[in-house]
């Protein structure tokens, strides 16, 4: 199969965080030492630039936290010189008035900011910070400057409750969008699953609740709503497929497939300070390993599904089985699905109040996990 | 649920953008959550769309540049499909 030109460039400008969601789909290194020596302004910039010469047409500004980058607004500029469409995803506590403005000026054309709930105690204990109040003002601070307003939030057992009240406040804050993303356990969240995952019920009344609102609301705010992968018995196609369309870029220069792929063993990783990026996305080990590969129990899929979901989740079949190459377990022909089933019914013996410590997301916390 | 959807002086929503796709040569609409692609047609339309000039001001101004052709209609149709897709809307909404 040819390879295309990708659309999508993830980047990672920063590990570091104010915040500390045990959800966090960071990987569990953040803190090693590699990824403290971020790339420069100029590293960034030449990287966009070769991005837009390669056909990229969105960048997400990302992290870990963008904003903790003092020259955010300076690559935001670079950016649009480039041609991308860029969209800045924060925790929103750093978007202050000063640069909000400045991102208005360099041209930043979304801001996406996350929320942990609607009940500020819950969303400060939830983010493992007091933040809910700054992130309710640089949403209003958003739609003042007149950017269009995209809320996150992830779901999982300790709000998925209040789903009502979350999207009567994304509405007050004039969104244009709500992303409703049920965690997906990748990161700490692999580490966190016990105290996050809902229950049956709970997943059923957030569907209706959605359903609901999107009939009163009707076509002015966009409510997405992504269900969790354990709860189905196919997997989703992952990134839209093994460096088909998207790259995502750490904060040190390691150029990946997606967010999760430095936790598979064995893949040697290229680096924008060594090559350059075109030469990257089509030639390094890691884009290729898995771009053409069909794990052996889709080779005979009964459902004849592999072009929908491509076998789904290279990082959660290692995660789960060990091996990068199963079939993702969430599929029900996996031979390892028992271990997505038992989990599930786990979580439903709990119930809705059963607890489960958080492990916050520090840099300290990765040696100790 | 169908509003009916008045379009007179269309515009591309807040956060929408037309750019040149150099790299696939064809123009695509950028908005937040993605990009798609243009034909030239659609491109030609979109790129009036101000937020000044009416829906008859674009029509006018393409059939000049066909020959005089009568293209009201097909320019009607075509942002009424975009405005159903949310890619267009009315500079009053
Ligand atoms: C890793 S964060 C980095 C940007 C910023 N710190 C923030 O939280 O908005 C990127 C996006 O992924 C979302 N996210 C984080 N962990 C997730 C998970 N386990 N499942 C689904 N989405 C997740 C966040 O809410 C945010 O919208
Ligand atoms: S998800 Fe939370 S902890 Fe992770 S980078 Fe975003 S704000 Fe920080
Ligand atoms: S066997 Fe493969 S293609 Fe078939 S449903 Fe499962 S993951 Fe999808």
């Amino acid at each position: 199969m040819s390879v295309s030109n990708p659309l999508l460039l993830i980047a990672e400008l920063s590990y570091k965080c104010p915040l500390h969601c045990p959800y966090c789909s960071n990987p569990m290194t953040i803190g090693d030492a590699k990824y403290a020596d971020e790339l420069s302004t100029e590293d960034w910039s030449r990287v966009f630039r070769e991005a837009g010469e390669l056909g990229v047409l969105q960048l997400a500004l990302t992290g870990g936290e963008p904003l903790v980058r003092k020259d955010a607004e300076e690559l935001t500029r670079v950016a649009k010189e480039a041609g991308l469409y860029s969209n800045l995803i924060t925790a929103g506590t750093p978007f202050t008035r000063t640069r909000a403005e400045a991102l208005k000026e360099a041209g930043l054309d979304n801001v996406q900011i996350s929320i942990q709930d609607s009940d500020p105690v819950s969303s400060d204990h939830i983010a493992g910070t007091k933040s809910f109040a700054k992130k309710i003002e640089a949403a209003h601070l958003a739609r003042e400057l007149g950017f269009p307003l995209t809320i996150n939030v992830v779901l999982h057992r300790k709000n998925l409750d209040r789903i009502e009240e979350i999207i009567a406040l994304a509405e007050e804050l004039g969104a244009r969008r709500v992303e409703l993303a049920n965690s997906q356990y990748q990161g700490w969240a692999a580490v966190n699953r016990e105290a996050l995952m809902p229950t049956r019920e709970q997943l059923e009344h957030g569907e209706q609740v959605v359903i609901a609102a999107r009939e009163r609301i009707g076509p002015k705010m966009e409510l997405l709503w992504v269900l969790p992968d354990y709860y189905e018995d196919t997997p989703k196609p992952c990134m839209g497929g093994w460096a088909r369309d998207a790259m995502v870029i750490t904060p040190n220069g390691d150029v990946l497939p997606c967010q999760a792929a430095s936790s598979i063993p064995g893949l040697e990783f290229d680096n924008v300070r060594d090559r350059p990026l075109a030469e990257i996305w089509f030639e390094s080990d890691a884009m290729n390993r898995f771009r053409d590969f069909v794990p052996e129990v889709c080779k005979t899929c009964p459902l004849g599904r592999f072009e929908v979901d491509l076998g789904g989740c290279r990082c959660q079949a290692l995660a789960l089985t060990g091996d990068a190459g199963n079939v993702d377990p969430v599929c029900q022909f996996s031979p390892h699905h028992a271990l997505v089933t038992d989990a599930v019914a786990s979580a439903n013996r709990l119930g809705r109040n059963g607890d489960g410590e958080f492990v916050y997301r520090t840099e300290k916390a990765t040696a100790r996990v | 649920m169908t509003e009916s959807l008045r379009l007179e002086v269309p515009v591309l929503p807040n956060g929408f953008r037309l750019h040149w796709d150099k790299v696939r040569e064809r123009h695509v609409l950028l908005f937040p959550e993605g990009a798609i692609g243009l034909n030239p047609t659609a491109a030609s339309v979109l790129e009036l769309c101000d937020g000044r000039r009416t829906v008859e001001d674009i029509a006018a101004e393409l059939s000049q540049r066909f020959g005089g052709a009568d293209v009201l209609a097909d320019v009607e149709n075509l942002l009424l499909d975009l405005a159903n897709r949310g890619m267009v809307a009315d500079v009053s909404q």
